[in-house]
């Protein structure tokens, strides 16, 4: 039955689409919720939200032009830890993130050629089915980026840990610490640009942290957390599009539950594996 | 020539210094240990030595062939990696991060250096254990190997023994007084412990808002800023008792002036 879904090109794009941004989320993932940062993939999904209204209202083709280099940008000054910033952390984000969402929504009501604005804004938030109308560029894109994001992962793995676990010891012992800071904060907005297409500005942040969640209840080393994480999230997204597939359920909402379901499934095993 | 030279420092943040030209000079196998009341700028004078933070003013001056990134670092630990999945091989291993340039893995002679710093301290049979799990004292020696896989020719320690048990914190003492005696590994320690540093230590540098003192520890014991340390009423106590205690006081912490 499978075979004969995949028979059609819309669903092997979607399977591709979907799975490869989820894994790639997923390595991040671990890393952003070790450092406090859970929340970045709600926040910026937000601001790419703000930018894709801006683009809409441009009427920009290729709405990754708009959304891509302000999404980056608001990542690096998110994550950049910069300890004599005027507004810290988490009010930061907070900050940034209704402002875009109420700057983007008034910007679409105001000024959208479109005639059905409502469903314009929901599509965006929650993802809708766009990713079973992706075409074949679409699909192009998503696959180049995630093996970049992947490559960069992968070549700069002992880095991001040790910045992620002490900061201050690599600054001191002479490792660019910024840069790796940087590097990251890149990453992570491309990966959330990317995901918006799946699961919506809504739901952005459960692909990033529910997989690294759900591998911190059973695993106890880094490199096994990362492995763990991937897999979790390659799994859970095929199933979850096969499903929403089989049931017409709406795709993002649909993964994010598989997540939950899983990160159920991990805390049990990981409270009976400790005793 | 001096490992390092401090001259007329000032550390400080945004331009604004915390302490006033501070002084000191460290051969190898010194052991110097900071000490001064809240707020003295010890803290803020350890992240300048790390190269964390720029000194306002003043200059650190290295010598003997050794650099200031060659430094070994123990930072106070964080928040953060209280529940930290990382195995003790791990955490040990980014101390040769630095060494390992834009490569993306580490080398087999940098996974034999972070082994036998390991081994150094004893915790090589703990290699794969999950850092949460370890004890308080565990956990300051696997950053302690960490610190030692740097070159291992100076070992800077800001407050050690923050959180831990006596019997821990004698332990701690006692490894780094061994990497000082037998390694010729010289030690920067801040302290709160004074009696630990007099015991310790070979140089003791005291900042206080008005005094500053550096010499040796047989200079000091009898200097008269330890002394007023020794004669407030009450004051013994306070300056002596352990840090875990000051943290828990926090509420009622007073300051000597």
């Amino acid at each position: 039955m499978i075979a004969e879904y995949l028979s059609y090109p819309f669903v092997r794009y979607a399977f591709i689409a979907g799975v490869l941004t989820a894994l790639c989320s997923s390595l991040l993932g671990v890393t952003l919720v070790l450092k406090r940062y859970s929340f970045i993939g709600d926040g910026l999904s937000h601001v790419a939200f703000g930018a894709m209204a801006i683009a809409a209202v441009l009427s920009v083709k290729t709405e990754l032009i708009v959304v891509l280099p302000v999404t980056v940008l608001c990542a690096i000054l998110l994550l950049k830890t910069d300890a004599n910033a005027k507004i810290k952390g988490d009010a930061a984000l907070a900050m940034l993130s209704v402002g875009s969402m109420a700057f983007g929504y008034l910007l679409l009501n105001m000024f959208s050629a479109s005639a059905n604005v409502s469903g314009d804004v929901c599509s965006t938030l929650f993802g809708s089915t766009s990713i079973l109308t992706l075409t074949k560029t679409d699909v192009w894109v998503c696959v180049i980026m995630s093996v970049l994001v992947i490559c960069v992962f992968v070549c700069f793995y002992n880095k991001i840990f040790a910045v992620t676990f002490d900061e201050n010891f690599a600054k001191a012992t002479g490792v660019n610490a910024s840069a790796y800071n940087l590097i990251i904060a890149v990453i992570t907005a491309v990966i959330i640009v990317l995901a918006m297409n799946l699961v919506g500005a809504l739901l952005t942040s459960a692909l990033i942290i529910f997989p690294a969640l759900s591998a911190m209840r059973v695993f106890h080393t880094f490199r096994q957390v990362v492995i763990c994480s991937a897999a979790v999230a390659i799994i859970s997204s095929a199933l979850g599009i096969f499903i929403s597939i089989m049931l017409s359920s709406p795709v993002g909402a649909t993964i994010v539950v598989v997540d939950l379901l899983v990160f159920g499934g991990f805390s049990i095993a990981g409270r009976a594996l400790n005793h | 020539m001096a490992q390092l030279t401090v001259k007329n420092l000032c550390p400080g943040y945004d331009g604004v210094a915390v302490a006033q030209d501070i002084n000191f000079e460290l051969n190898r196998g010194d052991y110097l240990c900071i000490v001064g009341e809240n707020g003295s700028g010890k803290s803020t004078l350890v992240k300048t030595l790390a190269g964390l933070t720029k000194p306002v003013s003043g200059q650190i001056i290295c010598g003997d062939n050794f650099e200031l990134n060659q430094i070994g670092y123990l930072p106070q630990q964080t928040l953060m990696q209280k529940d930290f999945p990382a195995s003790v091989g791990e955490i040990v291993l980014s101390g040769c991060l630095a060494a390992s340039g834009l490569k993306p893995f580490y080398s087999a002679a940098q996974k034999k250096l972070a082994l036998s710093s390991m081994e150094r301290l004893g915790i090589d049979h703990m290699k794969n254990r999950c850092y949460r799990d370890l004890s308080g004292g565990q956990q300051q020696r696997v950053l302690l190997a960490r610190a030692l896989c740097t070159e291992g020719k100076m070992l800077l320690l800001d407050e050690p023994a923050t959180g831990l048990d006596p019997a821990a914190t004698a332990e701690m003492y006692s490894i780094v007084k061994d990497l000082n005696e037998k390694e010729k590994i010289t030690i920067i320690m801040v302290s709160h412990d004074i009696e630990a540093a007099v015991k310790y230590a070979s140089h003791i540098l005291h900042l206080g808002s008005q005094l500053q003192f550096f010499g040796t520890r047989e200079e000091y014991v009898k200097s008269p800023i330890k002394m007023a340390f020794r004669h407030q009423e009450g004051l013994a106590k306070l300056v002596d008792e352990p840090l875990c205690s000051r943290a828990a006081a926090g509420r009622n912490r007073r300051y000597f002036k």
